[in-house]
């Protein structure tokens, strides 16, 4: 059987899909932490990405973000906010908000900026105050780059939250940093699977959800592959 | 008086012993820049062929954009934790992951380039007699350089990250100082190492706007 088939068996072992340390646990976790920084991030980021796109202003502020956001070390970040905060879920949701923060907010500014302007000369024209402009004519022509924003920061909040095992956190990279730790290879490996799928599933439902959220009209107009402002890739 | 909390407290820069270990932080500054240059240079040697193959062939195009798309999801330290049965805690296994992010990231800049070269550019190309090779080496390559440029500084910045990560494979240049300072609990190193990683990638960031102004002068806004 070799090593893929020790992998195989302990995912086949009910010890490891029940108590703290279970996969079902895990996953609870790790879904936990990242859905929490990602929704504060959200917060934060989409109302002022949404309000400096709809003005056009600063707009090097908000390339800038995104520049220092991918320079950010993930794994300094979360150290030193452990080292702040001390022990515990605060010190984890607070880096994983900060790394989430810089792709909405670049992609939500990008979104609203490239918002065909004949388009809001005839909102306006058609008599749509300010906020019913962005809400009902500007926010609906930005769902597709706004909502890649959201899918990268997700992407990278559920990469990010593997280190967080590092600093005593749970979910999935517990199995892998224990794995290091005790040179359990399966271990490892399992853990390492298990971080990948979730990964992709959370970029897969998230894309699923763009396309809900994706006006009908202006699905036609898409192009094939899914357009994203900026590239990030953290941890 | 409860002053051992006073006592105990450890500085965010110890400068003293900062001085005397100086060479420590260099050998990771210099290991970080090695681990980089490696994989932005492996990711375009790799990226320039398939980003011309796909742009040639239509058909390679979703493909190679929607492999990508699912390996750049990948969480690096999983990654790494995949290969490691395979090639141990190796700069093996750290530069196929490296070099893959920064692969994935080049190739869809050198498409996007190649792909807004203008049509008109191309026909004036075909009609002055270029061949398929010399046009796309001589006309579409340096117009596509903008872009391909964008790419590196991107591909530059991320890889300076994610090298960090490499510390808990052994490896990871400054991350290495941040894995020792948790451990050991000692604020300095992993408060300067994090501060030069940053650094790191934004002088580089910099220095390669730099180039493409050198490089591109007629493309100033990319």
């Amino acid at each position: 059987m070799g090593f893929l088939g020790s992998v195989w068996r302990w995912f086949s072992d009910p010890a490891h899909w029940s108590g703290a340390d279970g996969i079902p646990q895990r996953l609870v976790e790790h879904v936990q932490l990242s859905a929490e920084s990602v929704a504060i991030g959200a917060l934060i980021a989409l109302p002022i990405g949404i309000v400096l796109g709809h003005y056009g202003r600063f707009g090097n502020l908000a390339i800038n973000i995104s520049n220092v956001g991918r320079a950010l070390p993930s794994f300094g970040i979360l150290v030193i906010a452990f080292q702040v905060f001390g022990l515990g879920d605060f010190s984890i949701v607070f880096s994983l908000t900060a790394l989430a923060i810089p792709p909405m907010l670049t992609n939500s500014y990008v979104a609203l900026r490239e918002v065909d302007p004949d388009v809001k000369d005839a909102a306006r024209g058609m008599g749509y105050r300010e906020l019913t402009q962005v809400l009902r004519v500007e926010l609906p022509l930005a769902v597709p780059l706004v909502m890649a924003g959201v899918r990268t920061s997700a992407v990278q909040v559920v990469a990010t939250a593997t280190l967080a095992a590092l600093i005593s956190g749970g979910g999935f990279g517990r199995y892998i940093i224990d794995g290091l730790a005790q040179q359990d290879l399966t271990k490892l490996f399992a853990g390492a699977l298990l971080v990948a799928l979730l990964a992709m599933a959370t970029e897969l439902s998230l894309a699923g959800l763009e396309r809900v959220l994706v006006p009908r009209g202006i699905r036609l107009l898409r192009a094939p592959v899914m357009a994203r402002a900026t590239t990030f890739k953290a941890a | 008086m409860p002053t051992g909390i006073f006592l105990t407290f450890d500085p965010w820069i110890n400068w003293g012993w900062l001085s005397s270990h100086v060479p420590l932080f260099e050998d990771a500054l210099q290991q970080h820049i090695t681990l980089t240059a490696i994989a932005i240079l492996g990711g375009l040697v790799l990226s320039l062929p398939l980003g011309v193959a796909a742009h040639r062939w239509r058909a390679f195009r979703s493909p190679v954009l929607a492999v990508s798309e699912i390996f750049y999801t990948i969480p690096s330290l999983a990654l790494f934790a995949l290969l490691i049965p395979y090639t141990g805690l190796t700069v093996v296994t750290a530069e196929i992951g490296l070099i893959g992010y920064s692969l994935l990231i080049l190739v869809r800049n050198v498409m996007v380039g190649l792909e807004a070269v203008p049509p008109d550019v191309i026909d004036a190309a075909n009609g002055m007699g270029y061949r398929p090779l010399a046009r796309l080496l001589r006309i579409e390559l340096p117009l596509a350089l903008p872009a391909i440029i964008a790419g590196i500084r991107i591909a530059t910045v991320t890889t300076i990250g994610l090298v960090t990560v490499t510390a808990l494979i052994g490896l990871g240049g400054l991350g290495q100082l941040i894995l020792e300072g948790f451990i050991e609990n000692f604020h300095t190193p992993l408060v300067v190492a994090t501060v030069l990683s940053i650094a790191l990638a934004l002088v580089a960031d910099l220095s390669l706007a730099g180039l493409q102004r050198v490089v591109v002068p007629w493309a100033r806004n990319t």
